[in-house]
């Protein structure tokens, strides 16, 4: 697709960008010692700090990755935010309190409060880096995504963007203008994200999204000995050039009388060949890339999904007028929406590289429940146990991520943390919800971008005005400095706090370890950009899924036995984030997902796994275990939590 | 070592009971979640399934565990307040 920039979305975004920048200069003063800047104080009200949860939390992952994943495969991509914000259940009734009650700027005070361990200072520090590296990588696509359509320019420009406002943001007042720039965007998505979907429900559904729409185009075919041929008698100024079989689909390039190619996915419709309009990107060996075999200038490369039978109570309608919540959701589910199949590998034709989106349509049944991306239904075991192994790290993922743990250090008491926990949930399920009914309102309204799954909510924002879209545009923006922010800050704690102050004993003063923190701020900034520019392409949420596992294998397994085992030792925790830690991330090296990033065949990866969690997180509790029992000291009273509960606090 | 809030806090004497809740809790919400993944994985047209104002259990189940944590939580809160108010003596709350 083709993007125009607007000028309400430049003037919104350059406001945006101009409060930020603002907002941060104006706290800088109340980031100039340790506590404030890695704390913010810790005098936020949990209020504000429970919508700056949403607003860390809901991440570009969850606004524009699971609304493209949603939009493109239905029901599965919504069973994220079903994980996501049942791991908020762990945080709330496990972690919140003890996190408030034993830890100072990082989680790895909280771990290391008993034990004073130079092992769990280093591997908690670098546990966070890497978890927060893991979650930086999909912010930044996101951001890279974003400024296209917003300001019309290329990705990496995008990323480098986000990065140089977001370095500025931390470096300047840390955790104080990240907690408001958090609240700020959380607030705002939520409450446009919900004007979208009110949008969205008194438009209803239509079988013609709108009247410019372009959809696919059928035409008659023949078949003679194999081959597609145009009938005899066709009007059609239209040739055969190639056909191609992959799979089962026949897929055939036609040619009109302007020279210009176009591809076809034969179709078998009551007994009668019929070619249907494709959509295709061609790699020519040598020129530019061709959509719909016209350049990309030429806007020929179609926004796809609609509804090809709409029932409405029992009866097929063409548009069915306002609807309510569940009206909208029974009505998809007992109707046809077509949808885009991407062909598995790019057709050679020639030397050019053709890849090829055709025509899918698909009962609303299907659509309305697993198995569209995770194989359940038809795939073999393995598919099942990918998919385990992904909810099992989204649950226990969330209570394990270090930006997000860091926020029960900024406010002043345990009943605070736990109140703030309660506000996040209410105000991230809500969001969670409206994924569902953005998602199936991209699917169904014509606006998909077959290339960006992560352009499909705003560009649903779109089909309503650009004004909602630009809105929306500058949030979803926003969503991805609030997220970076708060992963900038938990880097530069785990740097300046736990390994410089903690683990090297370096004798900082306040003020020199503030000064650590902001040049942490910088580097970590510095090497986003870089990994932003490297994954573009990648579904955001998808790469979240990572982050979750390495974070749920690494860090969980550690805070849970630490509180709730009376016989967890310093070298057990140690061992267990060191072997979560390595196992996850080692487990994706190798995944299938990775070997095709490598340009690899995906079939031959060394692991079948692309989530690792239902290996690593076990794997680190036994370690734990373990290694715990191994190093009892003879004698001594239990080191961890029997102690930690004698002494809390409120 | 530099570890310990970075603010003063009072004694909090509901503490263990409240941990003890929290965990009942979690695993109660565990259990309700493990079943819907159970189902999503040995019975994905299960979830297809009309149950409930013409909704799948696909979508109801999914609702109802978000809304489920909300609930819970809120609960939680409650009961943890009441605690609180019971068992901390008024001199003994937050010192900041």
């Amino acid at each position: 697709m083709t993007y125009t920039p607007s000028a309400i979305a430049i003037t919104i975004f350059i406001f945006f960008v101009v409060f930020v920048v603002g907002l941060s200069k104006f706290m800088s003063k109340k980031a100039s010692s340790a506590e404030g800047y890695f704390a913010a104080g810790g005098q936020i009200h949990w209020g504000v700090n429970g919508i700056a949860f949403a607003g860390d939390y809901l991440s570009a992952a969850s606004f524009l990755g699971i609304c493209g994943m949603i939009a493109f495969q239905g029901y599965d991509g919504f069973l994220y935010s079903i994980g996501y914000l049942a791991g908020w259940v762990v945080a709330l009734f496990v972690v919140a309190e003890p996190m408030k009650r034993l830890g100072k700027y990082t989680f790895t005070d909280a771990l290391d409060s008993k034990f004073n361990s130079k092992g769990i200072q280093f591997m908690a520090a670098v546990s966070t880096l890497i978890v927060s590296m893991c979650y930086l990588i999909p912010q930044m696509v996101g951001a890279g995504v974003l400024v296209e359509p917003l300001l019309g320019f290329p990705h990496w420009v995008g990323v480098t963007m986000v990065g140089v406002i977001v370095i500025f943001i931390v470096a300047t007042a840390g955790m104080a203008s990240t907690t408001y720039v958090q609240f700020l965007k959380g607030g705002l998505l939520i409450v446009f994200s919900t004007v979208l979907v009110i949008c969205l429900l008194k438009a209803g559904l239509k079988t013609t999204p709108s009247k410019d729409y372009h959809k696919p185009e059928v035409i008659t075919a023949a078949i003679a000995d194999g081959k597609v041929a145009m009938p005899a008698k066709s009007k059609s100024k239209l040739k055969v050039m190639a056909q191609y079989k992959q799979g089962k689909q026949t897929f055939v390039k036609l040619v009109n009388e302007k020279g210009i190619n176009s591809w076809w996915h034969l179709i078998d419709r009551n007994g009668k060949p019929e070619l249907e309009e494709a959509e295709s990107v061609t790699t020519q060996t040598a020129g530019p890339a061709l959509y719909n075999g016209e350049p990309k200038e030429a806007g020929k490369f179609y926004p796809v999904g609609y509804m090809s039978k709409i029932m409405l109570d029992g009866k097929e309608v063409q548009e069915t007028g306002s609807l309510s919540p569940f009206k909208f959701l029974t009505t998809i589910e007992n109707s046809v929406i077509v949808r885009y199949a991407k062909i598995p590998e790019a057709i050679s034709d020639g030397g050019d590289k053709v890849k090829i989106w055709y025509p899918n349509p698909t009962p609303g049944s299907k659509i309305m429940r697993p198995g569209l991306k995770f194989k359940v239904e038809d795939g073999d075991w393995l598919s099942k146990v990918n998919f385990i192994s992904l909810m099992l790290s989204l649950f226990f993922g969330t209570a394990a991520l270090p930006h997000i743990l860091i926020r029960y250090y900024t406010v002043p008491s345990q009943k605070d943390a736990r109140k703030s926990t309660i506000v996040a949930i209410v105000a991230i399920g809500f969001f969670y919800i409206l994924t569902l009914f953005m998602g199936l309102g991209a699917m169904t309204y014509g606006v998909l971008d077959l290339q960006s799954s992560n352009m499909s909510a705003p560009l649903l924002a779109k089909y309503f005005g650009v004004t909602l879209f630009s809105i929306i545009s500058a949030i979803a923006f926003a969503t991805v400095l609030g997220t970076v922010s708060g992963l900038i800050v938990a880097a530069s704690g785990a740097v300046a706090h736990d390994l410089m102050d903690n683990f090297f004993n370096i004798q900082l003063t306040d003020r020199a370890k503030v000064k650590a923190g902001k040049i942490t701020a910088v580097v970590v900034g510095l090497i986003a950009i870089f990994l932003g520019i490297a994954f573009k392409g990648m579904n955001v949420s998808f790469l979240v899924g990572w982050a979750f596992a390495v974070a749920a294998s690494a860090n969980l397994p550690a805070i849970l036995m630490l509180l709730f085992w009376k016989k967890t030792t310093a070298k057990g925790i140690a061992a267990s984030i060191f072997v979560g830690m390595v196992s996850s991330v080692g487990i994706i090296l190798i995944s299938p997902s990775m070997w095709a990033r490598y340009g690899l065949n995906p079939a031959d990866a060394p692991s079948p796994l692309d989530n690792p969690g239902i290996i690593s997180i076990p794997l680190s509790f036994i370690v734990l275990v373990v290694v715990s029992l191994f190093t009892q000291k003879p004698g001594k009273a239990p080191e961890a939590e029997a102690n930690v509960e004698v002494e809390a606090t409120a | 070592m530099d570890h310990g809030p970075a603010v003063k806090l009072a004694k909090d004497n509901a503490s263990g009971i409240k941990s003890k809740l929290g965990v009942v809790l979690f695993i109660v919400y565990l259990l309700i979640y493990s079943g819907f993944v159970a189902i999503n994985t040995v019975s994905p047209k299960t979830m297809g399934a009309t149950v409930f104002a013409g909704l799948n259990l696909a979508v109801v189940y999914g609702f109802g565990l978000i809304i489920l944590a909300i609930v819970m939580g809120l609960i939680y809160n409650a009961i943890c307040t009441s605690l609180e108010n019971k068992l901390n003596k008024p001199e003994n709350e937050v010192a900041k």
